[in-house]
């Protein structure tokens, strides 16, 4: 950037690997983003790598998913930009990171965190004893394990929107950055460094969801 | 503490406005679709779904302009149904802002379709709706068939067992309406929502009768639902969302408020 460039304005890179529909993402975080922002969906490596902050969507099965960002060449840019600069991920985006998981057989990941993302069971139960639905679908509540950044302004055990019948098991527990409860404590929320990954969908999860947008579109990237 | 049960309002939009009718017939003007959702999302509805009963086709385009301005501008799940008969319109509704689409009768036509459409978009944006009539007579064991057309054509099917055989094809939850309560506001068919919710391992929304913010509570505590859909209760000014949740958490219930 030349020195003439005085006003800060940034991008934000919404990868898109062809799974499915970012249209909510992308519409979220424009409504919190100020005129000095602009958000792209985008499946060039280029955009991405240039891109100040960087998210990574997710929606549908885990072997599609990764076969996707192999097949368009991103994970390059994906583990550049997790090596550098804001990166948030969601949903089938935090068990991407993981080594590897349960899901369509087996399937290996980012392997950005250490451990596997596992199922429920179609035969989940409370602590009661009493059956749970699986997927987990709906609004739980997510309890801050450390302070972050991303969690500014938005209480501790705020309701998120969930849909998802894997969850995310990191070897290195000081990595969980939130939990949530259903039949078991597990970890919805990883943080290290600059990059965080959420298991719930803020897009979807009305205001405390905003927030979250919010806060990654002002983060530095400092836990 | 723990996963909320959800209230989900639902626009009947035909021709662009949503309407309500009892049983399909007298249809009120309950407003411009988008502005409704816009008033569920601020009294803190979990959901919202949008129903197009729109019979001609030409109005499609109108439907699809519709989700995409309630998309841009209500931050909660959206769910879209009515007339989803192809992969293409899935993929249409996704794009335009849908998170899930209602699979109704083309589901029964057809009930491949149910298992392409939860490979190519994963079962979590694959609602398989369901209606329900009961077919077996006083005395008798419960029994309820599933019916097209409005809840004119019976079909031959079991209700718990095509709900089964839906979620075993991919369908990521069930929208249960009972067509014998539909539009009377006398409360769920509790047995065949919990029949049925038993019976499948997947999230069952009840639809179908809710006159009163009790029936809300009787179809989660005795129908065993996951979430409660209904329409004309909150359309006209009866009651809020948010008198509904304080209700239900009265009950006892865990909510989101």
């Amino acid at each position: 950037m030349s020195n003439m460039s005085m006003s800060k304005k940034s991008t934000v890179a919404v990868i898109d690997y062809g799974m499915g529909n970012l249209h909510s993402v992308a519409k979220a975080l424009e409504h919190v983003a100020d005129e000095n922002t602009t958000v792209i969906v985008t499946s060039d490596p280029a955009v991405i790598d240039a891109a100040d902050r960087v998210l990574l969507p997710g929606v549908g099965a885990i072997r599609d998913c990764i076969g996707e960002m192999h097949n368009a060449g991103l994970v390059p840019s994906i583990h550049k930009a997790m090596a550098e600069k804001p990166f948030l991920a969601i949903c089938v985006g935090i068990q991407s990171l993981m080594s590897h998981s349960e899901e369509n057989g087996g399937v290996d990941c980012l392997n950005h965190f250490q451990g596997n993302a596992l199922f429920f069971g179609e035969k989940h139960k409370d602590h009661d004893g009493s059956k749970l639905k699986v997927p987990h679908m709906g609004w739980n509540q997510v309890k801050h394990t450390i302070n972050h950044p991303l969690w500014a302004g938005i209480p501790d055990n705020a309701r998120f929107y969930f849909v998802h019948s894997f969850y995310v098991v990191p070897e290195n527990i000081n990595e969980i950055a939130g939990t949530c409860d259903y039949g078991l404590e597990f970890c919805v929320a990883l943080a290290r460094d600059n990059v965080f990954a959420v298991q719930f969908h803020p897009e979807k999860s009305h205001k405390d969801g905003l927030q979250l947008y919010k806060n990654f579109i002002h983060w530095d990237g400092k836990p | 503490m723990g996963l909320a049960k959800r209230i989900i309002p639902c626009l009947d939009v035909d021709n662009g406005r949503v309407v309500k009718g009892v049983q399909f017939l007298d249809i009120r003007d309950a407003g411009d679709p988008v502005e409704v959702a816009k008033r569920y999302d601020e009294q803190g509805a979990d959901e919202i779904t949008f129903l197009d009963i729109t019979a001609s086709s030409d109005d499609r385009e109108t439907t699809v302009h519709m989700v995409e301005a309630i998309a841009s501008q209500v931050f909660i799940p959206l769910t879209v149904g009515g007339g989803i008969r192809t992969c293409e319109d899935i993929r249409r509704m996704l794009n335009a802002g849908a998170d899930k689409v209602g699979i109704n009768t083309a589901a029964v036509f057809n009930p491949e379709f149910v298992r392409e459409a939860a490979q190519r978009f994963g079962s979590q944006c694959i609602v398989v709706a369901i209606d329900a009539k009961k077919v077996s007579a006083e005395g008798e064991a419960d029994k309820w068939e599933i019916f097209t057309h409005g809840g004119r054509k019976p079909t031959g099917l079991d209700a718990v067992e095509w709900a089964k055989k839906m979620v075993e094809y991919g369908a990521g939850e069930i929208l249960l309406t009972s067509m014998d309560r539909d539009g009377t506001k006398n409360g769920f068919d509790l047995g065949v929502t919990r029949a049925i919710s038993e019976a499948v391992h997947v999230p069952v929304i009840a639809s179908g009768g809710v006159g009163n913010l009790d029936h809300l509570v009787e179809g989660v505590i005795e129908g065993k639902a996951d979430a409660v859909l209904a329409a004309s209760i909150f359309h006209f000014g009866e009651h809020s969302i948010q008198e509904a949740k304080q209700r239900m958490t009265d009950a006892g219930i865990e909510m989101r408020l």
